[in-house]
């Protein structure tokens, strides 16, 4: 039986259908959960898309974190559920408090779309078991805030721990501290990540297949539980 | 009744972007001297009855916890009775 992993729609969510694409293709069972309900079906796993939930208002996620079906989602986290958050599911993961940080307005004031390379440099979350340690990659990015700040010690911390997950290589798109464009929570359940791997899953509609892995990590992992 | 205003701004060593956005339109309007924009927001909040030490202290939280981040705003709140 294949895992089911749970894609959360918020109003305003843009990338739930992709990120059930990339779940399928990875060999899963994509499952929709709606923002209004507290159950998540048992799912093994969640997504939380990229998008626009509740318009952006107040700030990137903010309201997204007191929607019903975050509660269940926040205990799941704890408890060592996995979970992805892409983009906009990242800026959820911070107002969450599941990741340290914030992101802000990408420095540069404008939306950057772009294919971008990346570094993946932890292969051991639940999201990236199945990438290999500094391996480059090329995936989609798209956003208006994905500035990623946090103070040098919660910096130094993510680096000292490893939790850097993915770093911007070339270009650093949006100001982000340290080049950051992806990290975990300290037992790697739990991952954020501003660039959009679910785009990249297919060679007829991405730049690459490199986004791939993401999607059949936490397959992997599920399996090897 | 009563008024809660909260502003929220972004703390000083964070780089606000809006700001100069705005700082750069004042530019062109022919507005010189102008040092520095720092963009916020005001919340104003109407509610029903006094606000006693309890509820003050909910207000503050509704404005630690929502209205702003603490990662990277700070936000000041006042009490204007009998609006």
């Amino acid at each position: 039986m294949s895992a089911r992993i749970g894609v959360v729609t918020f109003p305003g969510t843009l990338d739930d259908h992709d990120a059930s694409r990339a779940v399928r293709i990875a060999g899963g069972e994509p499952i929709e959960l709606w923002h209004g309900d507290d159950d998540i079906k048992g799912v093994d796993a969640v997504i939380l898309p990229g998008g626009f939930s509740y318009g952006d208002y107040l700030r990137c996620g903010a309201i997204s974190r007191f929607a019903p079906v975050m509660n269940s989602i926040i205990d799941g986290a704890k408890g060592g559920l996995p979970i992805l958050g892409i983009c906009n599911g990242f800026q959820i993961l911070v107002e969450s408090h599941l990741l340290p940080g914030a992101l802000m307005r990408n420095e540069s004031r404008h939306f950057i779309c772009r294919d971008q390379k990346l570094r993946i440099e932890n292969a051991d979350s639940t999201w990236t078991r199945d990438y290999f340690m500094n391996q480059e990659i090329v995936v989609p990015l798209k956003n208006g805030e994905g500035n990623y700040f946090a103070d040098p010690a919660t910096l130094d911390m993510l680096e000292g721990e490893g939790r850097v997950v993915a770093r911007y290589l070339d270009v650093n798109p949006n100001g982000s501290a340290r080049d950051i464009a992806g990290i975990r929570n300290e037992r790697g359940n739990v991952v954020g990540l501003m660039p959009h791997p679910e785009h990249a899953v297919d060679a007829l509609t991405g730049p690459t297949t490199d986004g791939l892995p993401f999607f059949t990590s936490v397959l992997t992992a599920l399996v090897s539980a | 009744m009563a008024r809660v205003v909260v502003d929220v701004m972004l703390k000083p060593e964070i780089l606000d972007p809006q700001g100069r956005a705005v700082q750069g339109a004042l530019g062109r309007l022919g507005l010189t001297g102008v040092a520095d924009v720092r963009q916020g927001k005001q919340f104003v909040i109407q509610v029903d009855g006094d606000l006693t030490g309890d509820r003050l202290a909910l207000m503050h939280k509704l404005a630690e916890e929502l209205l702003s981040n603490p990662v990277i705003e700070n936000y000041s709140l006042t009490v204007e009775a009998d609006a």
